[in-house]
């Protein structure tokens, strides 16, 4: 029992530490730039809705949300689209090259965005792609469909097989086995999966920054606008710094049930 | 080594019980001596791994006291109890060696090296583990896995008592029975209090002195193998010990005795009594298979039946037979004629058991 | 599991194949191309062969960074595994509170980069950052815009911030996934708390602290955005690492030659500590 107390006791020392940088962002988007930057308050004392308003009214303020929101949904559903059948077939099939692919495949996963920046900004450009959502969706899946195929094939190696051999004695079709049953019977790796998926592409920055420039530009490329003439807008920024923080919350309010079991990838 | 008592015990998983149902065990007394060789056995479900569970500590029983020599234990961990228990699944720690997974109890409670590697030695020879001793616990059978499991309970000599909880379910029957032999070797030569918990009565009559049956989350009867055979004492254990169980026929009150359809069962004075006195309908009637006298003459006090299938098990018959609409078996010898369509049994009186309520009502006047 | 030998299986890896190569090959080859090229201008291109490479290999530029990057992912495992164990063997088992820790605990890995950089920027500010303040006003000389070590110390801290709870929350699925019988065992057996933690709980943590590792030690190896964002790799270029070289190179100077170079060997040195990490972690676990 008193094991258990000492533990509570940590756990919550710290969470609170780990909340408090985010606290003090909450904390200064809802500060006018004067009390910011005039004395330390520890909570708002002139309560202000402002910051928010300036970007819920600004096209361009918002435009960014809206385009990074929608490449993070095309690559997350371009990542599971090709990973499941992939993930499904290195963990089932034994094929010339599949050890040789599995590996080259998961190396990309090592390959520092940094490297790729340049040829990417060549290659989008003579396609005509670049500064559109597809072209940034398709660099995250650089990083994202690697790490899917891995984390899926965990888990669908976790299935045992009779269950495929069961469904075609039953007389089922494979694209209707494997929309039908097999999918539902992974749905907390395809859950982690897009966890993943959506956590590497919505956090990225300098591959989109950089293969974009007005239309599909990033919400984190125009964080960048606050530092204006007269020094930084930081309640602005602080503001729209809370707002990205969001649609994360958001996922994982989604995948709260999945997490505990999930995280281990399958590979317990 | 300890005499463990359990004393107005009762065991609720939910935490406001609303009525008996929601009890693993109800409210029981018992003692186990020190020293003995006990089964625990039961239907799964009864309440055998809860009541484990609530002795060796992992369980803190909702109501009533564990005592161990006299000392009440309930706040105590299993640590502390310094007990040891063996469970269904083998439990093995992989990373370890087989030879650090026995001595891992002895080295928690920190004695000398030598004293451990000879005490691991012994285990690992009776056990029949040497040849894999060095070998890491991972890679072993499901038989050797759980022999290492046991080999962990069996290393402590100092303990309070060892309990097995189902522990051959994952074994082979052949080693089963060679195990259930050593155990019971390991007994005789240590003298350790051992609970062993199983549904299979066999095992149980094979490796205890003494067997508990459980039911419905109370002991029902506490005796050697041969009382529980011969008066069990709850209708429980009538139908579960024995092969096939006993005949149980439902009867209602009469002067003298006892009926069922047109059959009349006198019975002694002082029983006629007994049920007077307690006045309940749920009368019944018990008789073991083995008890059935069969013939194929009627007599005075035989009882004509249709014969309505014989299964012949070698060394043995069982005959099923219909007393009008009752069904009854009885086991008779192979050399018995079971040809005739009908036949007639007789019920020796000393081996008709009457049950109120239940449980057994006893002719002390006999 | 046996798995079926059958070839049709590329078919349904195939897709996969395509986007990766199409994302990976061909960006990976005008790397390679340029690597060994000096390029004035479209058209104007002459081959130098290694010249690139020898240079590169030869510059103090890249032996700064890449031993600062190798003394920061080093002090990012060093903290942030055995940190990540220890919140996690912390963390509620069962309920709503294990909800609440978990989705808690998630927030930080969800932020994107950049505004993990501002932050901590703001936080570690003297003026209006609760950390820099109060740091200051315990009478610590604190700023990370000027002194390296504060700049050090806040880029490590934001990392430890940032990437802690990902440990955490792999380990604590390790965990979960331990049967309650094992620890009723160790009960039985008299384990201390350490004993249960070194022979049951640490060697079921193994696979997922693999990845753990090995996840940690390629983004940490990866870092730009964060302090691009806080330190912008100052002061001086002390929390200047691998990438925001790099980036520099390609993007702010066009040294495209060298840049392709640099790249290549950076890529070589993820993958060669990655493999060595790997295989030495697989083989101890042999060896046993």
């Amino acid at each position: 029992m008193k094991m258990n107390k000492r533990k509570g006791f940590g756990i919550t020392f710290y969470i609170v530490l780990l909340m408090l940088p985010i606290y003090w962002l909450l904390n200064m988007s809802f500060k006018t730039n004067q009390e910011i930057l005039g004395t330390l308050t520890f909570w708002p004392q002139t309560f202000t809705l402002d910051n928010y308003i300036t970007i819920f009214t600004d096209p361009s303020w918002y435009s960014g949300y809206i385009n990074s929101m929608i490449y993070v949904s095309i690559n997350v559903v371009i990542t599971l689209l090709v990973a499941l059948p992939a993930a499904y077939a290195f963990s089932r099939y034994k094929f010339v090259g599949d050890k040789h692919l599995f590996f080259w495949l998961l190396s990309n996963r090592m390959a520092p965005p940094a490297v790729f920046l340049l040829p990417f900004f060549q290659l989008y450009s003579s396609i005509g792609l670049f500064d559109t959502h597809v072209a940034v969706a398709l660099a995250h899946c650089l990083f994202n469909v690697p790490l899917a195929v891995w984390i899926l094939e965990g888990f669908i190696s976790g299935v045992p097989k009779e269950y495929d051999e069961m469904a075609y004695i039953d007389g089922y079709s494979f694209p209707k086995f494997f929309v039908k049953i097999f999918i539902p019977m992974i749905r907390s790796g395809i859950g982690v999966a897009a966890f993943f998926a959506f956590m590497f592409s919505w956090v990225e920055l300098l591959l989109a920054r950089t293969l974009t420039s007005v239309d599909a530009q990033p919400i984190g490329a125009i964080m960048t606008r606050t530092m204006g003439a007269s020094g930084i807008d930081w309640g602005v920024l602080a503001a729209a710094g809370v707002l990205t923080i969001l649609p994360g919350l958001l996922v994982v309010w989604f995948v709260r049930n999945h997490i505990a079991t999930g995280f281990a990838l399958g590979r317990v | 080594m300890a005499e463990i008592q359990l004393k107005s015990l009762a065991h609720s998983y939910s935490k406001n019980p609303a009525g008996p149902e929601d009890y693993a065990i109800r409210q029981m007394s018992h003692v186990w001596h020190k020293g003995g060789a006990y089964a625990l056995l039961g239907p799964s479900g009864c309440g055998k791994s809860t009541m484990l569970n609530i002795i060796s500590g992992l369980l803190a029983p909702s109501e009533g006291d564990v005592l161990f020599d006299n000392v009440r234990v309930n706040e105590l961990s299993p640590k502390d109890r310094n007990i040891a228990q063996v469970f269904q699944f083998p439990v093995i720690y992989d990373s370890m060696t087989v030879y650090d997974n026995l001595a891992f109890p002895l080295r928690n409670a920190g004695q000398p090296k030598a004293k451990i590697k000879v005490k691991v030695e012994e285990i690992a020879a009776i056990l029949e583990l040497e040849p894999v001793l060095h070998k890491k616990a991972k890679g072993l059978t499901a038989d050797e896995k759980q022999k290492v499991s046991m080999g962990r309970g069996l290393v402590r000599d100092d303990v309070s008592a060892i309990l097995f909880d189902e522990p051959l379910t994952v074994i082979d029957p052949q080693l089963k029975w060679k195990l259930r032999r050593k155990l019971k070797q390991i007994h005789e030569q240590f003298n350790i209090t051992m609970v062993y918990v199983t549904h299979d009565q066999l095992e149980a009559s094979t490796f205890a002195d003494k067997i508990a049956v459980m039911y419905g989350g109370q002991i029902v009867q506490f005796g050697t193998p041969r009382e529980l055979f011969e008066s069990p004492n709850h209708t429980f254990v009538g139908y579960f010990i024995g092969s096939p169980g006993m005949n149980l026929v439902e009867v209602s009150r009469e002067d003298g005795g006892v009926r069922f359809d047109d059959t009349f069962v006198p019975l002694s004075e002082t029983l006629c009594d007994h049920i007077e006195r307690v006045g309940s309908s749920n009368l019944k009637l018990g008789i073991r298979p083995e008890f059935i006298q069969v013939t194929d003459h009627a007599s005075d006090d035989t009882h004509e039946c249709a014969v309505r299938d014989v299964e012949d098990l070698g060394t043995y018959k069982i005959v099923t037979l219909m007393l009008g609409d009752r069904v009854i078996k009885a086991r008779v010898s192979e050399d018995q004629d079971t040809e005739a369509a009908t036949l007639h049994v007789a019920f020796p009186r000393q081996w008709l058991k009457l049950y109120i309520d239940e449980y057994l009502v006893e002719e002390q006047a006999e | 599991m046996n798995k079926i030998a059958d070839n049709r299986a590329w078919w349904l890896v195939l897709p996969v194949f395509i986007l990766v190569a199409f994302s990976a090959l061909i960006p990976l080859m005008t790397v390679v191309n340029y690597s060994v090229q000096d390029i004035f201008g479209p058209g104007s291109a002459y081959f130098v062969g290694t010249e690139w490479f020898e240079e590169v290999l030869g510059s103090d530029r890249l032996q700064d960074s890449l031993g600062r990057q190798f003394l920061f992912s080093g002090a990012v495992l060093a903290i942030q595994i055995p940190l990540g164990i220890g919140i996690a063997l912390m963390m509620p088992t069962t309920g709503k509170r294990a909800s609440l820790c978990l989705i808690l605990l998630a927030i930080p890995l969800l932020i994107p980069w950049n505004v993990v950089g501002t932050i901590w920027q703001i936080f570690g500010r003297g003026d209006i950052g609760l950390f820099g303040w109060g740091l200051n006003q315990l009478g610590m000389d604190y700023n990370y815009t000027s002194s390296t070590v504060d700049a050090w110390l806040t880029v490590l801290l934001m990392d430890v911030w940032h990437w802690t709870p990902l440990v955490a929350l792999l380990c604590y699925s390790g965990l979960r996934a331990i049967p309650e019988a094992f620890y009723q065992a160790a009960e039985i057996d008299r384990a201390s708390n350490w004993a249960i933690f070194r022979y049951i709980q640490l060697p079921r943590l193994k696979s997922v602290l693999v990845i753990a590792v090995l996840l940690r030690f390629m983004d940490s190896f990866m870092i730009y955005t964060e302090p691009f964002v806080l330190t912008g790799g100052g002061p001086g270029s002390s929390t200047t690492f691998l990438s925001q070289t790099l980036t520099t190179m390609a993007i702010g100077q066009f040294d495209i030659g060298r840049a392709a170079a640099f790249s290549l060997i950076y890529f070589l040195i993820v993958l060669l500590v990655s493999w060595l990490f790997f295989t030495a972690i697989t083989h101890l676990d042999r060896q046993k």
